[in-house]
């Protein structure tokens, strides 16, 4: 646990101390919702029908272009190595890389969703259940997304790589978040597709580690 | 087993067997598609539309199969650092990923005249897309390093990964309300 929380306050601390990357997550993220009305065109119906989908995957966009952060930094300056054969269990650090990276991407780009919500025209009963799908989803692509960025440390091209790998993994968790805030606007029930996020959390929280901590090994060995 | 495991035995012994295997392929694919194409009747409903059936079926299976067998190989080669276990799951991959699109292209040619649609986005299909990035993945994850041994670990580590979509695509006719139809043909009732 010390470890845990030892790697966690180290990644916050560089993240703080380097600043600006997280803005620059969250610019990006504006940015490509922006995009939307201007491609789609502006009409206020379209925008909030489509409007969760939008910021869902732009926000998956968001958090695989700073997954490089994770690992790619503490690779080259040999860190990687050191904290590979530190007593504490590979798997906690991973594990705290991860939980360090949702807090410097996944919690900005919560922060700003809801004003996107907005400007897209969403309801406001679909903008809270946005919040919660987001809340559950993201730190679930922190996770996933730690394996595949372990996996393409040293890769040639390796910043195209990481979608093709980490993308497929990421269809599920959109797949039910945008779910639950298109049954949210239809006024459908819209708790299973909530509790089938949290499940998928859970399950990347319990495996993921696992995998990642593999692939980190495989990247400095 | 364990005799067979050697790298030396096993190249030697693959080299033997290939070209009668190709040879036996060969003859069960010409037979099979005789059956196919010309020694069977056209459905009652589809017509001979049914006759892509027998290819996309045993295509969809075999994508699936690959997708085990790769994994199962990588594991063992993350698992005993066994050199012929890395070369069954990169020999694998192509064959697989070539089934997947087989399966996608004749499924989206049935699919017209049957579904009067190229594509819908239901489970089925769309976990089968998501299973040819997978392979796209692998292979590509493979050939990106410049130690080719480094790019096996990683590569198998992602097959291993991958594996959770398997079981997705094998129920998810039962999971959601699909298009595609259910598995019928093992069904009993």
């Amino acid at each position: 646990m010390r470890g845990f929380t030892h790697t966690l306050r180290r990644e916050l601390r560089l993240a703080l101390r380097q600043g600006g990357d997280s803005l620059l997550v969250v610019m990006f993220f504006v940015l490509v919702v922006v995009l939307f009305p201007l491609g789609v065109g502006p009409e206020p119906g379209i925008l909030s029908r489509i409007g969760a989908g939008i910021i869902w995957v732009s926000a998956l966009l968001a958090a695989m272009l700073s997954m490089d952060r994770l690992y790619q930094s503490d690779f080259e300056d040999g860190s990687l190595e050191l904290l590979v054969l530190s007593p504490t269990p590979l798997e906690i650090i991973v594990l705290a890389k991860a939980a360090a990276h949702w807090l410097t991407t996944g919690l900005p780009l919560i922060a700003a969703s809801p004003l996107l919500g907005l400007l897209l025209n969403l309801e406001a009963e679909g903008i809270a259940v946005m919040l919660a799908s987001l809340a559950l989803g993201t730190p679930a692509l922190s996770l996933v997304g730690a394996i595949g960025a372990a996996l393409v440390l040293g890769a040639r091209r390796g910043g195209v790589l990481i979608s093709l790998l980490i993308l497929p993994l990421f269809i599920p968790i959109l797949i039910f978040g945008v779910g639950a805030v298109d049954a949210a606007l239809l006024e459908l029930t819209y708790r299973p597709q909530l509790m089938v996020l949290g499940a998928l959390l859970l399950l990347a929280a319990a495996l993921s580690p696992w995998a990642a901590a593999a692939a980190v090994r495989q990247a400095v060995a | 087993m364990h005799r067979f495991a050697n790298p030396t035995r096993f190249v030697r012994l693959a080299g033997r067997v290939q070209p009668w295997a190709a040879a036996v392929a060969l003859g069960c694919l010409g037979v099979g598609l005789y059956f196919a194409l010309f020694s069977s009747p056209p459905d009652y409903q589809q017509g001979e539309t049914v006759r892509i059936m027998y290819v996309h079926v045993p295509a969809a299976w075999m994508a699936m199969f690959c997708y085990v067998v790769m994994a199962a190989a990588s594991a063992s080669s993350l698992i005993w650092r066994h050199r012929v276990a890395d070369l069954a799951a990169k020999a694998t991959a192509p064959v697989g990923a070539a089934f997947t699109l087989l399966a996608l292209v004749t499924g989206s040619l049935w699919g017209k005249p049957m579904w009067g649609t190229w594509w819908v986005w239901d489970a089925r299909l769309t976990s089968v897309l998501i299973l040819f990035f997978l392979y796209l993945g692998y292979i590509a994850l493979q050939n990106a390093f410049e130690d080719p041994a480094r790019g096996a670990r990683a590569a198998a580590i992602l097959a291993v990964v991958g594996v959770i979509n398997v079981p997705i695509i094998k129920f998810s006719v039962d999971w959601w309300n699909t298009l595609h139809q259910p598995a019928s043909l093992t069904r009993m009732d």
